[in-house]
């Protein structure tokens, strides 16, 4: 594995018209998986994009595998695979012999045939472009990506719209990958899918990236462990929290969705229940939980991921 | 699962040669493959042909109908390529991405513009090597001399070339697509391809000579048709639709 990093971005502003799409982001990825994890309109496409050469920085610097996407684009396109987050295939070509003309265009690429086998496109047979489901769309542009035995792959959304299974056969493709060195940058709005896969994650709002680690120690940067439970809205938090433990927190996160978080143990789970029995409150889907991704991004940005 | 090691990365552009040459091939399955663009580059010039030859429905002058039409008709083969279908397909690849998509495979822009002259210039072949064994068999009898003639028919591709890029770079896919072909239909009609520019007024007929499809059609039956030497005047015209028609598509195009 490589010590220079695979990305490298620094202070990068991007703005269409008067709306910055990116706003003064670092980023830093090394080697294996990296998430850049964020909700809709926070700049993940933009800044996948300014690194993919297909945006201009309005100011900061981007490097590649040390190269300047722009500059030295004829250098870099060879050694990167990209996965569009949508298109990028004539609409009246085959699966097969769109992928086969991808290869045709690398010195070694990978074989077609097992490829195809691999992600499940043998059964497009003749079908055009236009006329395959959206997964099916999904899994050629990424076995695209692939098909050249680049050294690093951005991945733009790769299960969006994906179901279950498509979506897992995805993901163990992307392992495979990382198993045998190639680095990915895949963005995503799915915390599960950041959480699975990523060796690091970039959680990034509004342009900026405002927490990158390791899953796990994104998730222990947090509280130690959380209580979730639904009741109706406007639940008096203040009275919930003097009935509990010093160390807690209790907080209503979107109307009717309540969190405690602290030292979650049998006692605890009994005092909010009895809370909820004096105030006639009905504790529904109440659940025990391990801190998440999607708990740090709603204390960093106050907003839910998905949305 | 893969076995270990399947996916370790290797990579690498292929040659240059074999690139182009992979996408000029591709290029042109996909046009030989669509109904649409059929119908424009082979459907319409043959039956053209045939249809005016056949039945003496506009006053083609002296001679036979044949020696008339069959000059305009490599002229409108060549626009139907060139500037119609270039145009339309180009505007779709812009439209759902793929031009955005070769952007990031290793094939350099210019790579891929290379392709695209090559997949025009072989669809252009078939269907000059169609129409002109129609038009032996209708009886035709070309003069001239096969320099002229080339010479004619790349400096016409070029100029129709750029603007169709021109097209395809600047509209959405819909405008393109019906600007493309109202433009295909106006110069059939006014082009001198099978109307003779002469049934004109005078002043429009100065105006209509100085298209790029009636420098074409002209050209190529002065020496066609009538034997004539180099047409310096209609390769003129031709050159400085090509200059202008690249130079605007090299400076507007936008790949998404």
């Amino acid at each position: 594995m490589r010590n220079e990093p695979v990305v490298q971005i620094e202070s990068l502003v991007k703005r269409y018209g008067t709306k910055t799409a990116v706003d003064g982001l670092d980023l830093v990825a090394g080697a294996g998986i990296t998430a850049v994890l964020g909700p809709n309109g926070a700049g993940k496409t933009t800044t996948i994009e300014t690194c993919e050469g297909y945006r201009k920085p309005d100011s900061g610097t981007v490097r590649v595998l040390g190269l300047d996407p722009l500059r030295q684009a004829d250098a870099l396109r060879p050694r990167v695979g990209v996965m569009l987050q949508s298109g990028g295939v004539y609409s009246g070509a085959r699966a097969d012999e769109m992928l086969r003309h991808v290869a045709k265009l690398h010195a070694d690429p990978l074989d077609v045939d097992a490829l195809i086998e691999r992600l499940g496109l043998g059964s497009c047979g003749r079908t055009t472009y236009r006329r395959l489901s959206g997964g099916q769309q999904q899994r050629l542009a990424l076995a695209m990506a692939v098909v050249g035995r680049p050294e690093l792959v951005f991945l733009d959304e790769p299960t969006a719209g994906l179901d279950p299974q498509a979506r897992r056969a995805t993901w163990d493709l992307v392992r495979d990958l990382r198993r045998d060195g190639v680095h990915a940058i895949l963005t995503t709005h799915h915390m599960d899918e950041a959480e699975q896969l990523a060796d690091d994650v970039a959680i990034i709002d509004a342009g900026k990236v405002i927490a990158q680690g390791s899953p796990d120690a994104l998730c222990r940067g947090g509280a130690e462990n959380t209580l979730r439970f639904t009741g109706r809205p406007g639940l008096d938090v203040g009275s919930l929290l003097k009935a509990l433990p010093p160390d807690s927190a209790a907080a209503e996160l979107t109307p009717g969705a309540y969190r405690v978080s602290g030292t979650v143990d049998p006692q605890l789970l009994a005092t909010v229940t009895s809370w909820c029995a004096q105030h006639g409150v009905m504790p529904e889907k109440i659940s025990v939980e391990r801190h998440t991704l999607e708990d740090v991004f709603l204390e960093l940005t106050g907003k839910e991921l998905r949305g | 699962m893969s076995a270990a090691g399947t996916y370790t990365p290797k990579p690498g552009a292929a040659p240059l040669p074999r690139m182009i040459a992979a996408q000029a091939a591709l290029e042109t399955r996909m046009l030989l493959r669509n109904g649409e663009q059929l119908l424009l580059t082979v459907v319409i010039p043959t039956l053209l042909l045939v249809l005016f030859s056949a039945v003496d429905i506009v006053d083609t002058g002296d001679g036979e109908a044949v020696d008339f039409l069959a000059p305009g008709i490599l002229a409108l083969a060549v626009m139907s390529t060139a500037f119609t279908g270039q145009a339309i397909a180009t505007g779709f690849e812009r439209r759902y991405g793929v031009l955005k998509r070769l952007g990031a495979s290793p094939l350099p822009r210019w790579g891929l513009m290379a392709a695209k002259t090559l997949s025009v210039l072989v669809t252009e072949v078939l269907q000059i090597v169609l129409l002109t064994v129609i038009a032996f068999a209708l009886g035709w009898s070309p003069h001239g001399n096969p320099v002229s003639v080339l010479l004619l028919l790349v400096l016409g591709t070029a100029a129709f070339s750029g603007l169709g890029l021109l097209m395809a770079g600047t509209l959405k896919a819909e405008a393109t697509l019906a600007a493309a072909n109202l433009v295909f239909l106006l110069l059939l009609m006014g082009g001198g391809v099978i109307v003779p520019l002469d049934k004109f007024p005078d002043a429009v007929q100065t105006v209509l000579g100085l298209l790029p499809i009636s420098a074409l059609s002209d050209g190529l039956r002065d020496v066609l048709h009538h034997g004539a030497g180099m047409p310096w005047a209609d390769l003129g015209i031709l050159a400085v639709w090509a200059v202008l028609g690249l130079g605007a598509a090299a400076r507007f195009f936008r790949w998404e």
